[in-house]
């Protein structure tokens, strides 16, 4: 018996498969190997390992709000819309101006609290406003099309939006204004925190927690599952798949806008191009966790922020490889590809494995 | 009428963003015909006419009147969101937040006669527009055509003019028609309607006779046919080779970048056209043919000094190498995943190259320089017009070889490949060999393109090599048309050919480009050159043309 499964198990592996292990089992011993010399060397203190780790935890949930966007929508559409980034980009690029309005006027330092509410919300209903257009003039028309024609057109509509606002707003960079009380740090017993990393993680936490609950538990979350589930029998139970679709957008729209004042005050400055970046790695995130399912997207988000920040220090650094902070794009683009290669289904997905992707 | 009102509300909110993102500016610098339009206003003036006619045509029920009052109507509206911008930008100060929104974009909306005067003149223009269009619609189909031709080719030579005036001023005799036709800055008026009078006159002679030329052709005998065919190449290939003296200097510069994607389109088209693999890192071959050469021939680095000509081998061979390892990885992978994790190779070949780690063997950030020049015996392939010759020829030969392979055994897996793995697997073709050929001659052809690249610029950056060049080249084989190797050659010359030639609209380009992308997905999704299989794909007639669900179905009953 055993024999023949191991028969089976001989003829269903091939020579591609045998490659593709090796340069796994390669990579993993160099991580293993960086890893262990760093500790070893003790080049960096508990200290560093715990910036490192705040540090990570408010990128990778800035990551993993971004995340929910695409991970919804992949759920509903089956497609990767890829001018979420740009839905992202838009939010704070908007509530800049409203923000340098309030420091001008410093409305900003007497009500801080108030004026960031105010940004938030703009930014909110921008990224939101930005993505309900997608969906009503790019997507819906091509709602029935082959996967190629609405993958170009949202690469399409992510530079057209990109340019837009680059017309709109300016080419350069422009400098958030600093709030206050956000500024300096707390003490956790020995270690120090920056207030605004603080701020950015529990921010971020709360506006998942709100998000999870609200998918996991109000009929409209309900409804917007059972469309990703399928369409069709959902609309014969008598759930409007247009509007959950547009839902969908919604939520993502949201999140992304919320995502984007977080990444503002982290790092301070925005730019018609900086959805880029933070976009890809949100997909990589989502895929991570396994695209389409949202607690996966905030894991995924969470892991990759830690990996991107502990990374370049774990285990570059303990190779001997010079500068090892300009690779940590290619860190996640690396664990993209593997987890991609390895574990398409994700860290908590399933569904897929069965509906090709 | 409700749809003529969102017509005209859609058409009033793209003139107000193509204000307010400073294109109306930027393209008023050019005139279309001297002192009388700027390239702006006609921009301005053809959303006008292109809304109200779409309400024309979407009238039901042909009563002229109606069409009229509709196409009139959308105009009116268009022409209103204009003026509501310029009273709007009177009142309150959008500068502060639309850097575009300058004096002088208010100066060219007003068309220079103060918000008062302007606003019955953007009403009674956008109507005046609208009616037009409307009258456009209305008018017999060869009246319609001509006139859209005409003015079309009138619109066409002012944009171009920087083309034209220094190709005609080349030779000679011609160089009258510039005196003619041309002043330092859009058309003359006379030139414009003598090119109007002239270009209609041969339209509708054409429309006339062309059919009896056409038959007249068909009725020779087979031989003299293909003597015509043949002679028809053989000149075809004559101007090409004469291209560059008849252009000038900066035309052939342009001509070698429009060279060197028809290269990478030729490539990217066997791996997305062919096999239908959706390939986001195309550059990453790009950069490791250009950075072979560099390694290799740079007396910077000082490894190996070859020449280009020794180095090419081993550039295809990098290719071939680079693509099957790529490839590797991905051969599980479907559509947008595949699409993703390319994307991802791409950007770790830029991260690398960049990073300092590597810097030794590949200059990090500042690249490698001093890659010598191409040399054929004694001719030296240095200035745009040699270096001409030197893509020309790879071309053809690229060309060549795609489209021998279109029709092979190998070109047939795959396509089979593209329109269903599973089926093709099943009826017996092998997919990892036929997916790792694809990626393979597609890298090796992107790696000759890097190749001529760096030989061309004679340095290397890493900036050259982001992920917008991938994002170009698949731009422009969906516009020319998947899988279509004529098609290849239209887009590369529609989205990098005409951007270059418009280069002071530069910052204009990907928006325009993102703007057809989209448009050209939703509307005519198979391209502007298409292949004849898949436009009868995508717009076969058995299913309902508004939902039918294009090549989701097997392409058996086309």
């Amino acid at each position: 018996m055993e024999i023949h499964m191991l028969k089976r198990w001989r003829e269903k592996i091939t020579p591609t498969d045998v490659v593709m292990w090796l340069i796994g089992a390669a990579i993993l011993t160099l991580v293993i190997w960086g890893s262990t010399a760093t500790l070893s060397e003790g080049k960096y203190s508990a200290y560093h390992w715990f910036d490192f780790v705040i540090f990570g935890l408010a990128q990778g949930s800035i990551y993993a709000l971004i995340a929910m966007g695409y991970t919804m929508v992949y759920g509903t559409l089956r497609m990767i819309n890829f001018a979420h980034s740009e839905v992202f980009m838009s939010g704070p690029y908007t509530a800049y101006y409203v923000a340098a309005a309030f420091y001008s006027s410093g409305f900003l330092d007497r009500h801080p609290i108030a004026s960031l509410m105010m940004i938030f919300l703009v930014s909110m209903a921008t990224s939101t406003l930005i993505a309900v257009l997608l969906e009503r003039i790019a997507y819906r028309p091509l709602r029935t099309a082959p996967r190629l024609v609405p993958l170009i057109t949202a690469i399409g509509a992510s530079f057209f939006l990109q340019y837009t606002f680059r017309g709109l707003y300016g080419s350069g960079f422009q400098a958030y204004p600093v709030v206050k009380i956000l500024e300096g740090e707390w003490m956790i017993g020995e270690f120090r925190v920056l207030k605004f990393q603080a701020v950015v993680i529990i921010a971020a936490a709360l506006l998942m927690a709100a998000l999870y609950s609200f998918i996991q538990y109000s009929r409209i979350g309900k409804a917007i599952r059972a469309v990703s589930e399928d369409k069709e029998i959902s609309s014969l139970m008598g759930i409007d798949v247009n509007k959950m679709i547009v839902t969908t957008f919604v939520i993502g729209g949201m999140a992304a806008g919320a995502a984007g004042v977080l990444y503002a005050l982290m790092f301070k400055q925005v730019h018609f191009f900086m959805g880029f970046i933070p976009g890809i790695k949100a997909f990589t995130a989502a895929v991570l966790g396994g695209i389409g399912n949202i607690p996966g997207a905030m894991l995924g988000g969470i892991f990759l922020g830690l990996i991107e920040s502990l990374g370049p220090s774990l285990f570059l650094d303990g190779l001997g490889i010079i500068a090892p902070y300009q690779l940590k794009d290619a860190i996640a683009f690396i664990l993209l590809v593997l987890v991609l290669i390895f574990r398409p289904t994700g860290i908590l997905g399933e569904r897929l494995a069965v509906k090709k992707a | 009428m409700k749809q003529a009102i969102r017509i005209g509300l859609i058409g009033g909110v793209v003139e107000v963003l193509l204000a307010l993102i400073g294109m109306i500016e930027a393209f008023s610098q050019r005139d279309i015909i001297s002192h009388v339009i700027s390239m702006g206003h006609t921009l301005l003036l053809l959303v006008v006419l292109f809304m109200s006619y779409l309400a024309a045509k979407g009238t039901t029920g042909n009563k002229p009147l109606q069409v009229l009052r509709n196409s009139a109507l959308s105009g009116l509206i268009v022409g209103g969101m204009v003026a509501l911008l310029v009273i709007l930008g009177n009142y309150i100060n959008l500068r502060k937040v639309l850097i575009n929104a300058s004096p002088l974009l208010y100066k060219l909306l007003t068309f220079d006669q103060g918000v008062i005067g302007s606003i019955p003149l953007l009403l009674g223009g956008g109507a005046l527009g609208g009616l037009l269009a409307g009258l456009l619609h209305l008018s017999p189909t060869l009246t319609r055509r001509v006139l859209i031709v005409s003015l079309g080719s009138v619109v066409g030579a002012g944009v171009l003019q920087d083309l034209l005036r220094p190709t005609f001023a080349l030779w000679g005799p011609l160089s009258i028609i510039n005196e003619w036709l041309f002043t330092a800055n859009g058309l003359t008026l006379y030139g414009a309607i003598g090119l109007f009078i002239l270009i209609a006159a041969f339209f509708t002679f054409w429309a006339h006779k062309g059919n009896a030329i056409r038959s007249g052709i068909n009725r020779l005998s087979p031989k003299r046919r293909s003597a015509l065919k043949s002679t028809t190449f053989l000149l075809f290939f004559i101007i090409l080779l004469a291209l560059p003296q008849i252009l000038g200097l900066f035309l052939s510069e342009v001509l070698t970048i429009v060279g060197l994607y028809v290269l990478l389109g030729l490539g990217l088209n066997i791996v997305v056209g062919f096999a239908g693999l959706l390939d986001l890192g195309y550059v990453a071959f790009f950069a490791i043919g250009a950075y072979t050469v560099a390694v290799l021939t740079s007396p910077e680095l000082g490894f190996f000094n070859l020449s280009f000509w020794g180095a090419l081998p081993l550039v295809i061979f990098m290719g071939v190498l680079s693509g099957v390892l790529l490839g590797i990885p991905v051969l599980k992978m479907r559509g947008d995943y595949l699409a993703i994790a390319t994307l991802g190779f791409g950007e770790i070949i830029r991260i690398l190259v960049l990073s300092d780690f590597l810097r030794p063997w590949l200059g990090g950030a500042q690249g490698i320089g001093r890659i010598p020049k191409a040399h054929l015996n004694s001719i030296e392939f240095a200035t745009p017009q040699q270096i001409y010759y030197l893509i020309l020829a790879g071309c053809l030969l690229v060309g060549f070889i795609s489209w021998r392979l279109r029709d092979s055994r190998l070109g047939r897996a795959w396509m089979a490949v593209r329109e269903d793995e599973d089926v093709a697997q099943a009826m017996g073709i092998n997919l990892v060999s036929t997916k790792l050929m694809a990626f393979a001659t597609g890298a090796a052809f992107s790696a000759l393109s890097g190749a001529i690249f760096a030989s061309k610029l004679g340095s290397v950056y890493p900036h050259s090599f982001n992920v917008m060049i991938s994002i170009n080249i698949l731009c422009l084989i969906i516009v020319g048309g998947m899988g279509s190797i004529p098609g290849v050659l239209v887009g590369a010359i529609a989205l990098v050919g005409l951007p270059e030639l418009l280069r002071e609209f530069a910052e204009y380009r990907l928006f325009v480009y993102g703007a057809a992308l989209v448009a050209m997905m939703l509307l005519r999704p198979e391209g502007l050159w298409p292949e004849a299989l898949r436009r009868r794909e995508l717009h076969s007639p058995l299913p309902s043309p508004q939902r039918g669900e294009p090549a989701g179905r097997p392409g058996g009953e086309a």
